[in-house]
């Protein structure tokens, strides 16, 4: 069982580049084909400084810090027997390659269900970029099944 | 390459009207690897399909976030991606290598909020038997420019 005091853990503040080649790679993996996201002219003719980062990257950007299953360890979250269960953004500001976007993460939850087999525990992610506007938040809510 | 349809006429829309759906062929473990390297998500039971049967899996389940993803696709096919306020999913079943999803959008509700006349959509991911994959909700801005 994952010791409730965990609640109000914080991950270590991590900033992160946005990658334009990394934007066209994950563009490719979802079969995204707006230009805006993969062609910088058509990026540029839009008004943006760069790539236009679609919504769920922010995701995997943050999984680019060092160690990114770290705090599972130090948590004691097995692994093996996590599922992600919710995922959810909510968003200020839109994010584009060349940005450097911190995240701070915080366990704002941890609860269990069905007697105990199935343990809740709820990350938020806050996400600013490099002029100190917020970007958006995400919560990630990930379930460990026991049995 | 992406379908076109014709525009969506945000002020038209009512509760119950649905955006055009978005088709995904079935699903390949070539997929898999591919957003496992792009994602940066390696964790193991999407792509190592021993790591899948050890964690009692039976094989290798894809990302949730591939579907979220796909999710995403189904929204900035119709509206600017800058009018999403709010979107979250639950991830209510795996998804398994052949299984074709299709992500849909339905209206839910109208309202105005921050100023804005805003539209929140139901969202849902099916597979080919029509199992609901992935539950979801977005909120986005449609007022006039």
């Amino acid at each position: 069982m994952i010791d409730p005091k965990f609640i109000g853990y914080r991950s270590p503040a991590c900033t992160l580049e946005v990658e334009k080649g990394r934007l066209r790679q994950f563009a490719k993996a979802i079969g995204e084909t707006r230009p805006v996201c993969v062609d910088e002219q058509a990026a540029r003719q839009a008004g943006y400084p760069g790539l236009l980062m679609p919504p769920t990257f922010l995701f995997c950007l943050e999984m680019d810090r060092p160690d990114p299953y770290g705090w599972f360890d130090e948590v004691g979250i097995p692994l093996p027997q996590v599922l992600h269960a919710e995922q959810g953004f909510t968003y200020h500001a839109p994010a584009f390659a060349g940005d450097a976007l911190t995240f701070q993460a915080v366990i704002s939850d941890i609860h269990t269900r069905k007697g105990g087999l199935l343990e809740f525990v709820v990350q938020d992610n806050a996400i600013t970029n490099q002029h100190g506007q917020a970007v958006a938040e995400f919560r990630r809510t990930l379930v460990i099944r026991h049995g | 390459m992406a379908e076109h349809h014709s525009p969506v006429n945000w002020q038209a829309l009512e509760v119950g009207d649905r955006l055009p759906a978005l088709q995904l062929p079935p699903l390949t473990r070539a997929q898999l690897a591919i957003y496992c390297g792009a994602s940066g998500d390696h964790n193991p039971v999407h792509v190592d399909s021993d790591f899948a049967r050890e964690a009692g899996l039976g094989d290798v389940i894809a990302h949730g976030m591939l579907i979220m993803a796909w999710m995403g696709r189904c929204l900035t096919d119709q509206v600017d991606q800058s009018r999403i306020r709010s979107f979250e999913t639950r991830f209510t079943a795996m998804t398994r290598v052949g299984d074709a999803i299709t992500c849909e959008a339905e209206v839910a509700g109208k309202f105005v909020e921050a100023g804005e006349q805003r539209l929140r959509l139901n969202l849902r991911a099916c597979d080919q038997r029509g199992e609901i994959k992935t539950q979801g909700w977005a909120v986005v801005d449609v007022t006039p420019t």
